[in-house]
């Protein structure tokens, strides 16, 4: 009962001094809600690739020149495919490629015929020659739907006219939002690509633990090779939605810097009224342990209140309106950039790194200063 | 003494809130990962993608798993990388 009627002189004297407390609750609060979105959204990214490119080709092997990538010969597949442990190398064709109209770069991938149906793709894929599959993007940005022409300039600087047979999901942007897939041949002939060599081969191992041997024994014996593992691919977005790198430390350093000069702000004094306040209490007979379970309360209250506020806020932010505010920073100069549509995925280690980054250090700068002050004569205290 | 409860009930408010929050989100993390991740595993497997649609503004932050260290510089000697989302794009921690 002793600890209500503390907490309600704590609201009290927090309620005496509103517009400043609000103040310092919104700062905080805004502080906490950017912290908490950038964990929310590089987690959530992070998962959701973890997820997605597990299906990712288990080896890519491309060749390089003076340290660039190049295109490989095709003849290095059935090289590779007589490795021990290889089951199948599989050349690929892709690129991309500049839409002076829309001012957006698109990827322009060749898809095999035979393929299973896609649940993404409303229509199919391109199996003739002159058909293409848009992604959502495209379609948008292009103005155009399944039916619908969609004219390219080629290599040669000629008009090529492609029919969209298929545009998929927005369920799928995170995967296909400017991707054009086209038939091999209509690739080929789109790029130019001389006949005898790919973009780069992908294959398959019959041992997944094989993989990185595999990898090794082509590099050994192709030195202008350049393998890439599936491991590798996940590995580099686990460093990509790392909130310790990039803009994301600097954007997440800025809020943590803000909410260090609140709180030192606190810690380095107290007001003369605020200690003359507590020598008021000290004179009516408080004891310091009171006086101190006061400033407590009122730490309490006003940190606990921003942290439920700041997480309450990112979660709407990132999981219900797309990181709206947070894209124009990781947009960059795309022009074709998708929509936010996130899973959920919440880490509650990051939660509590959060809770105890924020509130624990915003009571002690509040408890001590206040504690120097209960110490102090009474009648020192009141004199200001 | 009303300040505390509003308090009180306040702060009890915004937990279940949050816990709801949470509830629903996990929610949504089962039926989605039930609905949805299967079909989109099963594209980056048709299509053999090996990046994410994210940042379309050069090749090496188009596909950051398959360019190497070397592109964001490459424009001439001393070039330094420009483009905003190399700034998030942190290097791929090697092996």
């Amino acid at each position: 009962m002793r600890h209500l009627k503390i907490l309600e002189y704590a609201l009290s004297s927090l309620w005496r001094r509103k517009y400043k407390n609000i103040a310092i609750i919104l700062v905080y609060t805004f502080t906490i809600a950017v912290l908490a979105s950038i964990l929310f959204l590089t987690h959530s990214l992070k998962t959701e690739a973890s997820y997605l490119l597990d299906e990712a080709p288990e080896l890519i092997v491309q060749k390089l020149a003076a340290g660039r990538h190049d295109l490989i010969p095709i003849d290095y597949a059935a090289q590779i495919s007589k490795l021990p442990g290889v089951a199948e190398v599989r050349p690929r064709f892709w690129g991309y490629y500049y839409d002076a109209l829309t001012e957006a770069n698109y990827t322009l991938l060749e898809v095999s015929s035979g393929q299973p149906r896609l649940d993404m793709l409303q229509g199919r894929l391109p199996s003739a020659p002159g058909e293409c599959a848009i992604g959502a993007g495209v379609a948008e940005v292009r103005r155009i739907g399944t039916g619908d022409d969609l004219i390219l300039i080629d290599s040669s600087n000629i008009g090529v006219s492609l029919e969209v047979t298929g545009v998929f999901s927005s369920k799928s942007d995170l995967l296909t939002n400017d991707l054009v897939i086209l038939g091999r041949e209509d690739l080929i002939a789109f790029f130019g690509y001389p006949a005898d060599l790919a973009a780069d081969l992908a294959v398959r191992v019959n041992n997944p633990r094989e993989v990185n041997t595999i990898a090794a024994k082509i590099k050994r014996q192709w030195p202008n090779s350049r393998p890439i593992s599936r491991s590798e691919i996940l590995r580099t977005y686990d460093a990509v939605f790392n909130w310790r790198s990039g803009m994301m430390l600097s954007v997440f350093a800025a809020a943590l810097v803000a909410f260090c000069i609140l709180a030192w702000d606190k810690a380095t004094g107290i007001s003369v009224e605020e200690k003359r306040e507590i020598g008021i209490l000290k004179a009516v007979g408080w004891e310091t342990s009171n006086i101190l379970e006061l400033k407590f309360w009122e730490g309490t209250a006003l940190s606990l209140t921003s942290l439920l506020l700041g997480l309450l806020a990112a979660y709407v932010h990132v999981f219900f309106l797309g990181a709206t505010l947070l894209t124009p920073v990781i947009k960059g100069w795309s022009v074709l950039f998708p929509p936010f549509h996130l899973i959920p995925f919440i880490d509650p280690y990051q939660v509590l790194v959060i809770g105890f980054l924020t509130v624990p250090p915003y009571v002690v700068s509040t408890l001590v200063p206040s504690w120097k002050a209960a110490i102090t004569d009474p009648e020192t205290a009141m004199r200001g | 003494m009303i300040k505390h409860r509003i308090f009180i009930g306040f702060t009890l408010l915004e937990v279940c809130v949050l816990g709801l929050l949470l509830l629903v989100g996990q929610a949504q993390v089962s039926d989605r990962s039930a609905q949805e991740l299967p079909a989109l595993r099963t594209l980056v497997g048709a299509l053999q993608l090996t990046d994410l649609s994210l940042w379309t503004e050069a090749r090496y932050t188009r596909h950051p798993s398959q360019t190497d260290l070397f592109t964001p510089f490459q424009d001439f000697p001393s070039a330094l990388e420009h483009f905003p989302a190399g700034s998030i794009l942190a290097p791929a921690r090697r092996q």
